[in-house]
């Protein structure tokens, strides 16, 4: 049994401007100590996706339908106490933004012990060493001091760290990463992802990296999931993402990826933006975009498929999966880019590529 | 993972066949969302809101009545001739053998509010008595708001010493209540309307002017302003192009959220007998006389209509006016309800 | 900076705004026509023009404005703040017999606002358009919107005529003896209304601001309870907001004071000021606005102090 799985989550907000599927029937598993990611732009429903796992989507969200199974158990059917066992105990997040996930008014220190209180039943003075240890942990210097500094005391690096010796105060066993580094520059981005892998390690955590930067993805993760428009379109092992891409907007963003001594004069970023997701394109939502897409494109939504086979591959189970009419033999044109490996070593750059 | 791939390099993604086709689907970018301005939003959502739209038609109705109530002359010439009220607001009508009323009257088919003290009727009374503290409302806002807009403007325009004695005799202003300093100047130049104008003027500028002063500092830093100020626009043009605009809808919710304010500080001062002569037809002035007959306890029955109808008639209409602020503010409030960030929205 | 030195620099940033006050109070009282011996006139007619004229020159009246203003001021920094003619009594004497009545009943008012509006205004944010929201918030701007006098006389009318819970006048016993502060409700609630209602409304939206934000959900995702997230995380940030308006409240509360006091008859500064601008009573105007000057400034210092140790990002200064 997985850890976790999740099966067609649906999840909806109920906007001014209309109701919005911020998570469209979304299905996967994340295995023990492994390192699953989502990469998608901006806005395509990764960090809904996430709260949903702890249950954390508030008004005017509302999740429509699923299953999140926790070591076999229905997050969605728990009991409001049940979830709040899970939240932080067994399951944690690193949130995108540290410095708002910080409480202004209170210390560093109180905010990582409280958990500690909380979720293992320590006391005051073991939960405020448990902390220290932590913040050590993730290299924070004079940890000790440093406990009882404010939030805007620290620095952005800082702040990053401290959220995740929060996140990993209790020991959880599922780690969700929300672009753990996306507010901070490349080298600290570079250390603090080498970090959030040793300490998984070190205490057999399996971590949902989300982000919208390949590279990160390359440098961490075992299998990727790439989501568009609420949708999952692809899913695969992370080699196979990198040498052989099935769908055509991981293909996109494949390409629009900078790369130390590239040839091409100029990147070929997609063109056009990911739509609001009040008002999706009918059929595959990525056509305005795709240079492949036809006219069947627009009438017909893609249901994931094994890209091999065209069976049906919407379940937790498919490790491969690619949503496009490609493969259901609906498009009468066909996907034709390659992907070329040159040279042995140089990896995949990281970092400098934003949205 | 950390297994060394090779460089990956992608060819036939071809991004000119999506720019230079035709649109596959009606499909487009633009078609999401109204370019509505801000204004246009703004009062679509005041349409909507119901509570917002009772309170305009409750003030509408109120003004209309106390317009009505009595004919209106000015200067001689009556200008509105309708009469709506019974019977004249002043008229004591025992001392009239036919009408069958006498002092504290209680409400009856005749006189549906009773009749007060001095057996006058009290419906005509209340219908008449808004004129003062209503108008005085208006007025007083449409000058405070002018005249804080261009002081707190130049305030903070200007910055530097010009700013900090101007907010310095803001501060000292604002040392006072409002309803403090409007009784001092009542007590010197006397009751009547003007006075009353000129005494809730004088505390009330203050506000407009701190906040429209707050509003420039802020859209000073904006970039728009220093791109005009580079391109060589003339100080007061950029004042009244760009920063005004942006800073006029916080003056908007202050203004409708005042009006109310001045009315109850004008019948305030009507009950503690500053604002006008005793036994004038105002909402404030008409408690006064109720009051000392609670107090003396008039013997036997109460009577609570000439308590509750002239100051229903004030919670009323302030009431009405609150609505219709808080409908103002909701409405150009600049965060949209949808577009709250949470969980990790940008 | 020390908190000892931010309110000693405070302090001395209000002098200048309270010596403003009593400029515009003394200019605005003297360039009237009429003073206190023209009323004691008034209501002993065979006072003659030659001991009017000796009235004016035993009292400084004759005197330019400055020369009466630079006297006034000299004797305030003495502690005297002069002579009440037409009371033949020391303005001193007579706003110290007030001053306490007035600060318990203001007292009142704010215990009242602040009993009212925390949890109401917790309660409407946590509920947030519920029923429980919107009734709460009709019941918030209904008490906004009602004049105090009116209310005042409302709770007289049914508190003390109807049901006879309350004397209408207040009762000749001490201050704090227990007839008086059972008294003192009406006018307390009567008095705290305003206040009780702004404040649960800035409540309200504050911590409903605060709850969207990502700390929140941080919080949340921690474990721990929805009560210790809201009473914890959530309370202390809204009441920052709260109590930069505090100050604005006490205005609201000592203008309060002057309607409030005539309604009840209560003997405070607010009903004293009323009388005293009825009969010109310069020194006792003067004074009495000076006090709500200081009130403000004090309220001001107090909720800065407040602001400060509630968010650890403010330094003093
Ligand atoms: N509180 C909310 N109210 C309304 N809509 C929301 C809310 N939160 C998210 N959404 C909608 O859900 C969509 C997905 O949001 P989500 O935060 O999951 O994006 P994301 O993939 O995490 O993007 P990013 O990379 O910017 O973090 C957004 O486009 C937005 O329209
Ligand atoms: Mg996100």
């Amino acid at each position: 049994m997985a850890l976790l799985e999740v099966e067609d989550l649906t999840v909806n907000f109920y906007t001014e401007e209309g109701v919005v599927t911020a998570a469209d029937e979304v299905s996967y598993r994340v295995e023990r100590g492994e390192k699953f990611g989502i990469v998608g732009e901006s806005g395509a429903g990764k960090s809904v996706t996430s709260m949903s796992l702890m249950r954390l989507i508030e008004d005017p969200g509302r999740i429509e339908s699923g299953e999140i199974r926790f070591k076999g158990e229905d997050i969605l059917e728990m009991s409001e106490t049940e979830v709040r066992e899970l939240r932080g105990n067994e399951i944690a997040m690193i949130f995108q933004d540290a410095q708002t996930a910080l409480n202004p008014v209170f210390t560093v220190g109180e905010q990582i012990s409280e958990a500690i209180r909380h979720n293992l039943g320590y006391d005051d003075d073991k939960a405020r060493e448990r902390t220290i240890r932590l913040l050590d942990e993730v290299g924070i210097p004079e940890a000790e001091a440093r406990y009882s500094d404010y939030p805007h005391e620290f620095s952005g690096g800082m702040q990053q760290r401290a959220v995740i010796a929060m996140a990993l105060s209790c020991d959880p066993d599922l780690l969700i990463a929300d672009e753990p580094t996306t507010a901070l520059d490349v080298t600290i981005e570079a250390k603090i992802l080498d970090q959030i892998e040793e300490l998984a390690e070190e205490f057999d955590t399996a971590i949902q990296l989300i982000t919208h930067d390949l590279g990160v993805i390359a440098k961490v993760c075992d299998r990727v999931m790439v989501m568009y428009a609420g949708k999952p379109v692809e899913k695969a092992a992370a080699e196979e993402l990198f040498y052989d891409p099935k769908h055509p907007y991981t293909v996109g963003l494949m390409s629009s990826i900078p790369r130390i001594g590239d040839t091409r004069d100029r990147l070929q970023t997609i063109p056009g933006t990911m739509p609001d997701l009040v008002d999706v394109p009918t059929g595959c939502s990525f056509h305005p975009r795709c240079p492949y897409a036809e006219a069947a494109c627009t009438r017909k939504e893609p249901k994931p498929v094994d890209p091999d086979t065209g069976m049906d591959a919407t379940g937790t189970d498919a490790d491969r999966a690619a949503a496009c009419l490609a493969y259901t033999g609906d498009l009468a044109g066909e996907l034709d880019y390659t992907v070329e490996v040159q040279g042995e070593d140089p990896r995949l750059q990281l970092g400098d590529h934003r949205e | 993972m950390s297994t060394q791939r090779g460089r990956i390099q992608i060819s036939g993604f071809d991004t000119e066949r999506v720019t230079e086709r035709e649109p596959l689907s009606a499909w487009s970018e633009a078609s999401r969302g109204t370019t509505q301005s801000r204004w246009q939003r703004a009062w679509g959502r005041f349409r909507r809101n119901r509570v917002a739209m009772i309170g305009i038609w409750t003030v509408a109705f109120m003004v209309v009545v106390t317009v009505f109530a009595r004919p209106v002359t000015v200067a001689g010439v009556t200008i509105q001739p309708i009469s709506l009220a019974p019977y004249d607001p002043s008229t004591i009508l025992y001392l009239d053998p036919a009408a069958d009323a006498g002092r504290f009257d209680p409400p009856s088919l005749t006189n549906p509010m009773g009749t007060d003290a001095n057996g006058r009727d009290l419906l005509s009374r209340v219908m008449v008595g808004g004129r003062a503290s209503i108008s005085i409302g208006f007025v007083v806002v449409f000058i405070t708001a002018s005249f804080g807009l261009v002081y707190g403007a130049i305030a903070g325009y200007y910055g530097g010493w010009v700013d900090e004695i101007m907010m310095r005799f803001v501060d000292t202003v604002f040392a006072f209540p409002a309803l403090v300093l409007a009784l001092v100047i009542v007590a010197i130049l006397g009751g009547g309307y003007w006075q009353l104008v000129a005494a809730f003027a004088f505390p009330g500028w203050a506000t407009y002017a701190r906040l429209i002063r707050g509003e420039i500092l802020s859209v000073k830093q904006n970039q728009y302003v220093t791109a005009a100020r580079a391109l060589g626009a003339r100080d007061r043009s950029i004042i009244f192009k760009h920063v005004v605009p942006n800073a006029v809808a916080p003056l908007i919710v202050q203004a409708s959220l005042s009006i109310g304010t001045v009315v109850i500080g004008v019948a305030a001062l009507g009950f503690l007998g500053l604002g006008f002569p005793p036994g004038t037809p105002e909402w404030g002035t008409m408690l006064d006389q109720t009051r000392q007959t609670l107090i003396q306890g008039p013997g036997g029955s109460i009577p609570w209509w000439a308590t509750v109808f002239p100051g229903g008639a004030i919670f009323l209409f302030v009431m009405a006016m609150n609505m219709i602020g808080d409908g103002v503010n909701d409405a150009l409030d600049a965060q949209q309800v949808g577009e709250a960030p949470q969980g990790g929205g940008e | 900076m020390g908190l000892r030195r931010f309110v000693l620099k405070r302090v001395l940033l209000t002098v200048p705004i309270l010596f403003g006050v009593s400029v515009i109070t003394f200019v605005l009282v003297n360039v009237a026509p009429g003073d206190p011996v023209d009323v004691i006139v008034a209501f002993n007619p065979d006072i003659g023009p030659a001991e009017k004229a000796q009235m004016r020159e035993y009292y400084g009246l004759d005197q330019p404005v400055w020369a009466q203003y630079l006297r006034w001021v000299g004797n305030l920094l003495q502690g005297d703040l002069g002579e009440a003619i037409t009371r033949n009594r020391s303005v001193n004497a007579i706003f110290m017999s007030r001053l306490p009545e007035t600060i318990v009943l203001g007292l009142f008012g704010w215990a009242f606002a602040i009993i009212i509006a925390i949890p109401t205004g917790i309660y409407a944010a946590v509920r947030k358009d519920e029923m429980g929201d919107h009734v709460s918030r009709i019941i918030a701007l209904s008490g906004i919107s009602i004049p105090n006098f009116w209310l005042g006389l409302m709770l007289i009318l049914f508190g003390a005529l109807t049901f006879n819970l309350w004397p209408v006048l207040p009762p000749r016993k001490p201050l704090l003896h227990p007839d008086t502060l059972w008294f003192l409700l009406l006018p307390g609630i009567t008095i705290g209304t305003a206040s009780a209602s702004t404040m649960m409304r800035i409540m309200r939206s504050s911590m409903a601001e605060e709850i969207n934000k990502e700390y929140v959900t941080a919080a949340r995702a921690k474990g721990l309870p929805e009560r210790t997230v809201i009473l914890k995380h959530v309370l202390r940030n809204s009441l920052i907001s709260v109590t930069t308006v505090a100050a604005f409240l006490t205005a609201g509360i000592v203008s309060g004071s002057v309607v409030v006091e005539v309604v009840f008859s209560w003997p405070g500064l607010g009903r004293e000021f009323v009388q005293a601008l009825n009969a010109r009573e310069t020194n006792l105007i003067l004074a009495i606005t000076l006090f709500t000057g200081v009130a403000l400034v004090i309220a001001n210092l107090l909720a800065d102090i407040v602001y400060a140790l509630l968010d650890p990002r403010i330094r003093y200064g």
